[in-house]
């Protein structure tokens, strides 16, 4: 996977496409379901004529079932507690170093000058590569898990707001002058609120590798999360459970991000209206 | 400087007080390109001015200069008292509702006030809850010069506010403008296209080229002016031929 990809900056563009696609189909949604349902009921046909055998994946009933006990036995929902903590502690420290740092290289010159080219130096880094590192560093507990998925998250956090910043109109900066407005008043009126839309790219991007620094490093060591259990289960064969696993992650995921896009809509109101005329 | 026959609404304390701003040998240089050169001018205090020019002769790197808002123009310029600007473009910030945009560092007691009476004033009360992206051409061009009259500034540059409205609240604003202007007397810059509107509301009309004044007429004609005033009738033709246009190739 490449660091590269996640974390270049993507220009904020005045409406995320998603949304366009869902309004063009409003009463026919349910056709986009047709294909997904096909494609499981094959599967689960493979599997119970063993076309698919178990040892490879699991049938998607069972994969159902295991899902229950594994929620009924507190397994999942403690894996889950755990995984869900570090993500949080990661996410915030990363989102504070990355957007404080962006804040810093962002409005001023120096701060650019001592920020920036570190910034982008670390940034070429496979940050997953690190973690051979960050286990002779920090040893195989909490440590080295969370500060992967702060590192993942302080880039894209970085570049995006740095970026956002740096691309706020000129001509709003000049309105806010002739208005007398101070450094301090331009910064919280302009600078700021002009870098949202990026900079909640950038967050959008940032949880999504926080995922997958998560998953990553819930691979190597762990003794409880869902990296844990999905590790475990391989050991048993058990591809029921690790596709259960698998699953969570990818909830999680789409939750966070329907939680970025609340706050998108809510922060942007003043895009929103005007795009939905 | 050609002096000024003052207005009927001038006051006479005006004529003791200074020039709000004064403009001596400015240059301004994009490169090889030198778009104002060594231009001088003298805006007196409540003085109302037109200035004229082609695009692109450099009329608003003037007002930019006179704005403050360019540090690499040289020669000597000087502005005593507070500035508001309306700029060519509406320049709204999209993330403030219009009536926060007129209150944008407004420094007095009552802003929301003066910014409901501003919006009143332009024809924009409905609008002032709204997101300055939802705004029409000429309804964001209005809030843009509420945001600059709201201020009562000594000097209010105003480069070509009146471009996107209709012929009939272009009267209305004319209108405004001039009431304004009586009542607050600032000092005023008015970038336009349009002779008429130059005459109809100026004391003194420049014509910027090459990059100096080079033209300059006072208008006489006592306020209200009709646009079929004789006076302003041979103005007009020369302003025009200034301009480097026929009087029948227009109107
Ligand atoms: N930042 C800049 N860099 C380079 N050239 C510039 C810059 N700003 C203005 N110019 C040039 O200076 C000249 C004068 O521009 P200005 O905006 O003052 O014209 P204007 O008289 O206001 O024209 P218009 O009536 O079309 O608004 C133009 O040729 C423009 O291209
Ligand atoms: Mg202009």
């Amino acid at each position: 996977m490449s660091v590269l990809e996640l974390d270049t900056p993507v220009r904020a563009e005045p409406h995320p496409g998603a949304r366009i696609r869902r309004r063009r189909l409003p009463g026919k949604a349910w056709q986009r379901w047709i294909s997904p349902l096909v494609l499981v009921l094959a599967w689960q046909i493979a599997s119970t004529t063993g076309l698919l055998p178990t040892r490879l994946l699991a049938a998607p009933s069972t994969i159902a079932a295991t899902a229950v006990d594994l929620v009924q036995a507190g397994t999942l929902p403690t894996a889950i507690a755990v995984s869900l903590q570090r993500v949080l502690i990661g996410f915030t420290a990363g989102a504070i170093a990355g957007v404080g740092l962006a804040l810093v290289a962002g409005l001023s010159r120096k701060g650019e000058n001592a920020v920036d080219p570190i910034m982008q130096m670390l940034r070429a880094l496979p940050f997953f590569g690190l973690i051979p590192l960050f286990i002779l560093w920090f040893g195989i507990g909490e440590a080295p898990k969370v500060l992967l998925v702060a590192l993942a998250v302080s880039f894209p956090l970085y570049l995006n707001t740095f970026a956002g910043i740096r691309g706020v109109d000129g001509k709003l900066a000049e309105v806010a002058r002739t208005v007398g407005l101070g450094r301090t008043q331009l910064i919280r009126h302009i600078v700021l609120p002009g870098a949202l839309p990026q900079t909640l790219v950038g967050l959008r991007q940032s949880l999504g590798v926080a995922w997958l620094a998560l998953i990553v490093a819930e691979q190597v060591n762990a003794n409880a999360g869902l990296g844990y259990m999905i590790n475990d289960a391989r050991e048993f064969l058990r591809t029921d459970v690790i596709v259960v696993g698998l699953l969570v992650y990818s909830a999680l995921g789409l939750l966070t991000d329907a939680l970025v896009r609340l706050l998108e809509r809510r922060a942007l109101t003043w895009r929103r209206e005007f795009l939905a005329r | 400087m050609a002096t000024r026959v003052p207005g009927p609404l001038t006051r006479p304390s005006e004529a003791a007080t200074g020039p709000v701003a004064t403009v001596d040998g400015l240059t301004r240089r994009f490169g090889e390109r030198t778009v104002l050169d060594r231009l001088d001018l003298e805006i007196g205090r409540g003085e109302f001015i037109a200035l004229l020019g082609r695009s692109g002769s450099g009329k608003s790197t003037l007002l930019r200069a006179l704005a403050g808002l360019d540090s690499e123009a040289e020669g000597g310029l000087s502005v005593t008292g507070s500035v508001a600007v309306a700029f060519q473009e509406p320049r709204l910030v999209p993330w403030k509702r219009v009536h926060a945009n007129i209150t944008l560092g407004l420094a007095v007691p009552d802003p929301k006030e003066k910014a409901d009476a501003a919006l009143a004033e332009v024809g924009l009360t409905e609008r002032a809850g709204a997101w300055p992206l939802t705004l029409s051409g000429g309804e964001a061009q209005r809030a843009s010069l509420a945001r600059a009259l709201v201020r009562e500034p000594d000097l209010l540059l105003l480069d070509e506010p009146f471009s996107a409205l209709d012929a009939l609240t272009r009267i209305t604003i004319h209108q405004l403008v001039l009431q304004l202007w009586s009542v607050h007397r600032p000092a005023v810059l008015l970038v336009t296209h349009d002779v008429d509107e130059a005459l109809l509301l100026a004391d003194r009309v420049l014509v910027l080229d090459r990059g100096r004044i080079a033209h300059e007429s006072d208008v006489p004609a006592p306020r209200p002016r009709h646009r079929d005033h004789p006076d302003l009738t041979s103005l007009r033709t020369t302003l025009l031929a200034a301009l480097g246009v026929s009087p029948e190739g227009t109107t």
